[in-house]
């Protein structure tokens, strides 16, 4: 038999029907649900009479649009935002999915709750109506993003049409140094493929860096393969992944766990298996990092300066000086002497429970510059009792934060917490494009720990200073 | 889904490279529990100042561009959030064939979905489109699906390729749903299958 990847496996496994072109529905074992990209599904089941296939593998909760302040549940004042949560709220109970409310402490971002209650399990095919469902890939699932019209498809069909993409592999090697984390390994890959190196690929991400990260990380890396182009990234499961799973609310028990167990160890790359594209970056390489620009590949390490248009060559150039002037940058500028007046730490990309440690490892007894307007949101209610739990809710207050309710919050600015026209934010997120935050705000993009120790200096800031 | 077959419109340039779908339709405009109406909020933040007043530099609102139909764009075009609202939102301006070097995964797929055609030439070929774009209202370009082919104003031909599954789909104007229910034997037979060797899917 030929040596499969990871990616050919849990393909392999998912076919229910295959065309003579290579067309396939391929089966869907879970369904995520939020209330920004479905209304117009259900909307569409219910005018031509049709039901959700598997609603007990549709998992519906809110997140986009609630507000994440203490006072929440007095109702979302913005009427469209709050539409819209009653939409997903009677779509919920009518099709009868599994269903967070926001009143619920398991409630929060859905890439969150997926992994937190055991929803996601390693070789499972994903999608979510939602970008970010790339995060999954962290525990050997195939995750990708799709579009209302195809989450109309998955709750009728609970498949999706489907032709193979190309396998890519991105090592990672050796040990990462100090201060550097899983964000600046996801940063510094789409800084070298850019973000359309990963279009038409699922990428697989290996090597001893990868393989040394927790399951938080590994989402953090996986999370952001759709800002390299990628609609999927993938880490094949090991010990690490089993020991996150079990004792989950919905992971298997019992002889089913053993079943399931023998099969997850199945699920890795063969030797000599294909790979149409490979990236090889040194663990030892990695900076911690930070975007200057618009676009997610505008990535340098902290130590660099602001670049210029000239640096760049074709499109890019058009493109940089549009950035540059966006950010409100000059050429040549050390990246560290940029001055923030707001951090964001939170999204699905870093708002666990390892990047609030991260962050609270930071602030501890210290204080933000004073005038700095920052928030922490935590990725979910269970996150944030963690968090309470362990004390570092407290170093966040005393620090300065604002230390708020679950929810995406300032990632997308849907809900209330938005910056004003050139405002600038060292933000956890994943995505700097124009506007993203609000518009005519800036963003940078960098890991919890450097959005900390932004907050307590108010410049762009190199965290290994601190540590 | 409105069929496409053929379209002879004014296309209209836009060479920025990256244009992501947080710029096609911002976030604001996510709100709606409706398809329809996001025309007017198309690229919001490029197409209107901060006033709300109409910012003249920006090419769909030059009058040689307000009835473009069509969109040649720069590399990477449609990328980062996976929201439909984009293509909706092209649709509903008017929008029914975007051309460009590349486009993210998401976008290219939602736009089979809703009658648009993406179409992906090469670069020499795009800066070919691009001047023909920049004569405005004064030329028309013919997007040809049947044949595969985009005739500039000046008569030269540019051929491109397709997946012939979403061109059949697209130029019948087909529901996806329908047609995947037509299979609907083969999924009942994968989850019974299923249920015995995977219980805790």
């Amino acid at each position: 038999m030929a040596p499969k990847t990871l990616y050919d496996k849990i393909w392999d496994a998912h076919v229910a029907h295959e065309a003579e072109d290579g067309t396939c529905l391929l089966y869907i074992d879970r369904h995520l649900v939020h209330e920004v990209t479905s209304p117009q599904a259900f909307e569409g089941l219910r005018m031509n009479g049709r039901k959700v296939r598997a609603p007990e593998k549709t998992i519906a909760v809110p997140d986009h649009n609630v507000p994440t302040t203490l006072d929440r549940l007095k109702g979302i004042e913005n009427e469209e935002s709050r539409i819209q949560v009653e939409a997903l709220d009677t779509n919920a109970r009518e099709f009868g999915l599994v269903y967070y409310p926001v009143d619920d402490v398991r409630q929060g971002i859905v890439h969150i709750i997926g992994p937190e209650q055991g929803w996601t399990l390693p070789g499972m095919t994903i999608v979510c109506g939602d970008s970010h469902t790339a995060t999954h890939g962290a525990f050997g699932a195939l995750a990708h993003g799709i579009g209302t019209s195809e989450v109309e498809h998955v709750l009728a069909t609970q498949t999706l049409i489907q032709k193979k993409s190309k396998n890519m592999k991105v090592e990672i090697t050796g040990k990462l140094s100090p201060g550097v984390t899983a964000k600046d390994i996801t940063l510094a890959v789409i800084g070298e493929t850019g973000t359309a190196g990963g279009t038409g690929y699922v990428i697989e991400y290996c090597g001893e860096a990868i393989r040394s990260l927790s399951m938080e990380g590994r989402m953090t890396v996986c999370n952001m393969a759709i800002e390299g182009g990628a609609r999927a990234g993938l880490i094949a499961p090991d010990e690490t992944t089993f020991e996150y799973c079990k004792g989950r609310p919905n992971a298997p028990s019992g002889e089913t766990w053993e079943a399931a167990l023998a099969y997850w160890k199945t699920l890795y790359t063969d030797d000599d298996a294909h790979f149409d594209k490979v990236l090889t970056l040194k663990g030892e390489d990695i900076a911690p990092v930070v975007t200057w620009g618009t676009s997610p590949e505008d990535v340098l390490p902290i130590t660099a300066s602001v670049p210029s248009a000239q640096d760049f060559s074709g499109g890019k150039v058009e493109a940089a000086q549009r950035s540059l002037d966006y950010m409100g940058l000059t050429a040549g500028t050390p990246l560290c002497d940029i001055e923030i007046d707001t951090v964001f730490i939170g999204s699905c990309t870093n708002g666990r429970i390892e990047d609030l440690r991260a962050a609270a490892k930071i602030l501890k007894g210290r204080k933000i510059k004073e005038g700095m307007r920052a928030m922490i949101v935590p990725g979910s209610g269970l996150v944030r009792a963690q968090a309470e739990e362990e004390g570092l809710a407290d170093i966040f207050k005393e620090a300065g934060f604002e230390w708020r309710l679950a929810g995406c919050s300032m990632c997308l600015a849907m809900n209330p917490d938005q910056l004003q026209p050139g405002e600038r934010c060292a933000a956890t997120s994943n995505r700097n494009f124009e506007g993203r935050q609000g518009r005519g705000g800036r963003t940078h993009l960098m890991s919890p720990a450097m959005a900390a120790a932004a907050a307590l200096t108010g410049k762009l800031t190199d965290v290994r200073e601190m540590l | 889904m409105e069929k496409f077959e053929k379209l002879t419109a004014i296309a209209a340039p836009m060479p920025l490279i990256n244009i992501d779908t947080d710029m096609i339709i911002p976030k604001q405009f996510l709100k709606t529990i409706k398809r329809s109406g996001l025309g007017v909020s198309a690229f919001h933040e490029m197409r209107y100042n901060l006033d709300g007043s109409d910012n003249p530099d920006f090419v769909l609102n030059k009058e040689a561009y307000k009835g473009a139909n069509i969109l040649v764009a720069g590399d990477n075009f449609g990328c980062g959030s996976s929201r439909e609202h984009a293509p909706w939102a092209l649709l509903d301006f008017g929008i029914r064939c975007v051309i460009s070097t590349s486009f993210a995964d998401i976008f290219y797929n939602n736009c089979f979905k809703n009658g648009i055609l993406p179409v992906v030439v090469s670069e020499e070929q795009l800066q070919l489109l691009m001047k023909d774009a920049e004569k405005g209202s004064n030329a028309r370009m013919v997007v040809d699906l049947e044949n595969q082919q985009i005739e500039t104003s000046d008569g030269e031909v540019i051929a491109f390729d397709l997946d012939q599954n979403r061109k059949h789909c697209l130029i019948n104007g087909l529901d996806d749903i329908g047609l995947s229910m037509e299979k609907i034997a083969s999924v009942d037979a994968f989850e019974a299958q299923m249920a015995q060797s995977a219980p805790w899917v």
